[in-house]
């Protein structure tokens, strides 16, 4: 009972101080960029919003770290979620075919009903993500099973390879949908504006009520599906419920920024490795390493880029990779 | 009983193959008289059919050195090595994936999924973009022409996906853990190019990447020909090998194979049959995983039979592009059509898969 007590409040200090982490991250975004900004001038700007400072961080700097934050918490949940439901360490919503079912949706919506306001975005990216995401989880969960890193893993790479052949179909025939599709494609904050982030919100906020409902049958499935089992617990409510929470969490990013991977790999690792298995624990951690992560790499692209930055997609792609190769080489893949 | 029979069904083929290796079974033989006698119907198909209509007569007579300029001109210059290239772009794809998919162990162990291609398509793309720019980088990787920019880029990454599943020895599942993360990145890091370049190029490299044939010519079917003409003999050679190897690493040891440098020898054929034509005809991609497959099932062999795969390499794509160019409206890219065929078969697979490391 005492060793739990001290356990919690560890694991509680160590979330307020990547939640502080995060502050500070945040304020750098303010910060940084082509136009370096002293502390005290983003500090006016953020409370005088008429001068010209106030412009550069009301205007572009703002909205573009709250994306980052709303967008890697989304990620950076879903990604455990995903990681808890299939046992699966290197689940990630981007690897396992979701982006591309998203791209695919998105692609039609500009080919076919030629537009690409935010909100028809992003019902057509939760259409697309979801039918993707179901489809690749059925295929592993009749092959062997969800846990097994490499059907699941196999199954989005052909999901994805299919989706993406029907996407450059579309694209290759009209080169007004080649001109949106390729500058969508690649997830970057810059440039993105807040319209229809009210509408993500709501998503965004589904799924964290399904991912926070799924937290005790995750928990649960840790022990094993039959032990779960044994526990009382719904296997196939747990399921769906879980799969709800990753989709609306993936579509709510991908349908702001486009599509950003690894973010849903990298932050679960991270998580478990400060706070542990403990859903209770690794979910709230996930989401803040995840916006944290996010929003590093997308202040990294900025200032390696040049004049021209470095979208955070690309940044978050070498960095994930390499993150992806060391957990494939750290070789203990089949048990969370 | 039953146990002593399941040995003696596992032996045979090994027996048979000590001398002359499997190709020379009969069932293989058959399945790889008819898939030679179906590549050149469907060449003549490819040559004859097209945007204008030769007929039968006319198109031998031109071949034999009787035509008119124009007809010289069609049939030479663009439906020959049309048709030429898809041929050896698809045995190429298709004795690659067989012999991945023999060395791994693993029918999922093809160029597209070891990171490979995706490898090529970078190398492509960045030919592409950069060299509008004033890179000067790009303008030295222009002068080696794109085809030798992908072929570098597949090496390349060949070798460190390999390199990267190094741990004392390959293990196929890392390998090809290894080559999935290595195509999220070098995918990621493509698209960015196509995103900050010029529409026309954009445009260019997306086309480039769904691979087809339509802009094949004979300066890039060349090096594709002389790459099969010498990596097929050696591929060959590796056959009594290979069917050792399926017993696992000790016991070829014991029956006196160099398992490492024998491994080395077949990626390396692998590799370069896979950048040869990737980077003739952009990634069509399936063709590896799907062709060796289906030559496999049709001779009933344990393991890929390599002549017959690669003939069904050249069956796919050749007969792929033939549908694309007489039967579908417009010009749909050939690689198209085998991922829309190709994913699908793939997925089936994986769902009838329940025992690790065995084929489907």
């Amino acid at each position: 009972m005492r060793r739990a007590t001290v356990l919690s409040s560890r694991r509680a200090a160590v979330l307020v101080s990547l939640t502080l982490g995060l502050l500070v991250i945040a304020f750098a975004s303010l910060m940084l960029g082509s136009n370096h900004l002293s502390p005290a001038t983003v500090i006016s700007g953020l409370l005088d919003p008429s001068q010209d400072v106030g412009n550069v961080v009301q205007g572009s700097r703002i909205p573009r770290t709250a994306l980052g934050l709303l967008v890697g918490v989304c990620l950076g949940i879903a990604g455990a979620v995903m990681q808890g439901q299939t046992r699966n360490p290197l689940a990630d919503p981007g690897i396992f075919g979701v982006s591309a079912g998203a791209s695919l949706a998105v692609v039609i919506s500009i080919y076919v009903f030629d537009t690409s306001s935010v909100i028809t975005t992003l019902w057509l990216a939760l259409a697309g993500a979801t039918v993707a995401s179901v489809v690749v989880f059925a295929v592993a969960a009749l092959g062997n099973g969800l846990s097994s890193p490499v059907p699941l893993a196999i199954a989005g790479t052909a999901v994805s390879a299919l989706l993406v052949a029907l996407t450059s179909y579309l694209v290759l025939s009209d080169e007004t949908t080649l001109a949106a599709y390729r500058i969508w494609v690649v997830g970057s904050l810059s440039g993105r504006t807040l319209t229809g982030i009210g509408a993500a919100l709501v998503f965004a906020a589904a799924g964290l009520i399904f991912a926070t409902a799924n937290i005790r049958s995750l928990n649960n499935l840790a022990l094993g599906t039959e032990l779960a089992h044994g526990l009382g617990e719904n296997l196939l409510r747990a399921r769906i419920v879980g799969l709800a929470a990753i989709t609306l969490l993936t579509a709510a990013g991908v349908a702001l920024v486009g599509p950003i991977g690894f973010v849903g790999l990298t932050a679960p690792h991270i998580a478990r490795s400060l706070v542990g298995g403990n859903h209770y624990w690794l979910l709230p951690t996930s989401g803040v390493i995840g916006a944290g992560v996010l929003l590093a790499c997308d202040v990294i692209g900025r200032l390696i880029g040049g004049t021209a930055e470095v979208p955070v997609g690309v940044v978050l792609t070498v960095v994930g990779g390499i993150v992806f190769i060391v957990i494939v080489r750290r070789g203990r893949m089949a048990t969370l | 009983m039953s146990a002593r029979t399941s040995v003696e069904k596992q032996a045979e083929p090994i027996e048979g193959s000590r001398f002359f290796g499997r190709l020379w079974r009969g069932r293989v033989v058959v399945v790889t008289a008819l898939c030679v006698v179906v590549v050149l119907a469907l060449s003549v198909l490819g040559i004859l059919a097209g945007s204008s209509s030769l007929s039968f007569s006319d198109v031998v007579v031109t071949l034999l050195g009787g035509g008119t300029s124009g007809q010289e001109l069609i049939v030479f210059d663009l439906r020959l090595p049309r048709v030429v290239g898809g041929v050896a772009v698809g045995a190429a794809l298709g004795l690659a994936g067989a012999l991945t998919q023999t060395f791994a162990r693993n029918p999922l162990a093809t160029p597209d999924i070891l990171g490979v291609t995706s490898g090529a398509a970078l190398g492509a793309v960045a030919a592409i973009v950069l060299a509008g720019g004033s890179y000067s980088v790009a303008a030295g990787l222009l002068s080696l022409g794109l085809p030798a920019v992908a072929a570098i880029g597949a090496l390349l990454t060949a070798a460190v996906v390999y390199g990267l599943a190094w741990r004392g020895g390959v293990d196929s599942y890392r390998l090809i853990l290894i080559g999935i993360g290595a195509t999220a990145a070098l995918g990621g890091i493509t698209s960015y190019l196509i995103a900050r370049a010029q529409i026309t190029e954009a445009a260019a490299a997306a086309q480039w990447l769904v691979g087809s044939l339509s802009g094949i010519s004979w300066a890039s079917v060349w090096p594709v020909l002389v790459v099969l003409l010498v990596v097929t003999p050696i591929a060959v050679l590796q056959s009594s090998s290979l069917d050792i190897s399926q017993l696992g690493d000790d016991l070829s040891t014991g029956l006196g194979v160099a398992v490492q440098r024998h491994r080395v020898v077949v990626i390396m054929c692998a590799v370069l049959l896979t950048a040869a034509a990737v980077s003739a005809s952009g990634p069509i991609e399936f063709v590896a995983f799907v062709a060796p497959q289906i030559a496999r099932r049709m001779a009933r062999t344990g393991r890929p039979p390599l002549l017959a795969s690669a003939l069904m390499g050249a069956v796919i794509v050749v007969g792929g592009d033939a549908l694309v160019r007489g039967v579908l409206p417009g010009e749909v890219p050939v690689g198209i059509i085998t991922a829309i065929i190709g994913a699908p078969y793939l997925i089936w697979l994986l769902t009838r898969r329940k025992e690790r490391e065995s084929y489907a």
